[in-house]
């Protein structure tokens, strides 16, 4: 059993999944797609579940979840990139001519959750959570002008590649 | 606002909706799975109104009644216990099972590990002694503190009983006073009466 100490305040665990599940999952859906959105939800909450007892600091416990989701979103991209590598491999191999059927927002998704970690938690986070800039640097770890930086340098990216 | 910037706010989350539910039972199986789900709880209808239950592995730790606010019963197991606090049903199913026939009066005694993690000091022995005053009968607040060792303490037993964490189980309501009645019950004298009526214990 997990005993906190005195000083730390720490609410009801639950109260942080009723409070937070839905927005968590929406970043997740956005930062690598729908299909595994709600495993890393699990993962994310789990990993929080067990630190939380050792948490020092609980003075924003949205941010703290955010930072979990985000680096089990960018383990997730690097487990599938390195998966889908060797499954395209198979594939060319088995039939040369084989290309993906893409709407236009699946590409654009596809480049989203293809941008270096913190540009694709900062533009999700803008765009998809419409959050100010000064909130998107609390989440993701940064200034505001930081995070001004990485949502510009994101979508200058997006657009290269999208509009190629 | 370029239309790229557009196509992003236009998220595509909103097609793709969070079953909360589901997540809920995968996240506290797999918690459970991995020894952290220090505190269950949930809500267990009862002829007394909703029970607020939680169980933690070494057994019952809390049963409120619907005049304690569930937020702060839910906060002080945070604080005492663990904060790894979730809602899991299946969690208390034994516990409920054994109250509904309790209720229905086909149960005069609980099978239940009880986790007295909320309880300290001289409550202790108090609600011990409780815990061994056999169904249907009832005790005075002086004989519970002989028993508790302290046979003088009739009054500090009242406020070890008013603040026992598992009311019901740990059958506080068989409690009285020496000069007759009822006395005080933390959930109210309404439910005292309701318990010694089950019990058929029957006091002016």
């Amino acid at each position: 059993m997990a005993r906190v100490s005195p000083d730390v305040r720490l609410p009801p665990f639950q109260t942080l999944v009723d409070a937070h599940a839905t927005e968590l999952h929406r970043f997740l859906v956005a930062s690598i797609g729908s299909t595994d959105a709600e495993d890393c939800l699990q993962e994310t909450l789990l990993s929080a579940l067990r630190a939380y007892p050792r948490l020092r600091d609980p003075s924003n416990l949205r941010a703290w979840l955010y930072t979990i989701a985000q680096h089990k979103a960018t383990d997730h991209l690097r487990r599938r990139s390195r998966h889908r590598t060797e499954v395209l491999e198979t594939a060319r191999a088995a039939e040369p001519s084989a290309g993906p059927h893409e709407t236009a927002d699946d590409a654009l998704w596809a480049a989203v959750r293809a941008l270096p970690a913190k540009q694709r938690a900062a533009v999700v986070h803008r765009f998809v959570s419409d959050l100010a800039y000064a909130e998107i640097g609390e989440r993701i770890g940064c200034s505001e002008e930081a995070a001004r930086q990485n949502v510009a340098a994101g979508l200058k990216r997006l657009r290269r590649e999208v509009t190629a | 606002m370029s239309d790229l910037e557009r196509r992003l706010a236009r998220a595509p989350a909103d097609a793709h909706r969070l079953d909360a539910d589901r997540l809920a039972a995968a996240l506290r199986e797999r918690a459970a799975a991995a020894g952290l789900l220090d505190v269950a709880y949930a809500s267990i209808d009862s002829p007394l109104g909703d029970l607020l239950v939680a169980v933690t592995p070494r057994g019952l730790v809390r049963i409120a009644y619907p005049g304690e606010e569930e937020g702060r019963v839910l906060e002080e197991l945070a604080e005492q216990v663990s904060p790894r606090v979730l809602r899991a049903p299946e969690r208390t199913d034994t516990v409920r099972r054994e109250l509904d026939d309790y209720f229905a009066g086909r149960r005069h005694g609980f099978d239940l590990p009880l986790d007295w993690a909320l309880v300290h000091g001289f409550a202790t022995r108090i609600l011990q002694a409780t815990a061994r005053v056999p169904f249907g009968s009832v005790v005075t607040y002086g004989q519970v503190a002989a028993e508790a060792g302290s046979p003088r303490a009739a009054r500090a037993a009242g406020n070890a009983l008013h603040g026992n964490p598992i009311p019901i189980v740990v059958p506080c309501h068989r409690i009285v006073p020496a000069s007759g009645g009822l006395g005080g019950y933390g959930g109210g004298q309404q439910r005292k009466r309701y318990l010694l009526d089950l019990e058929g214990v029957h006091r002016a």
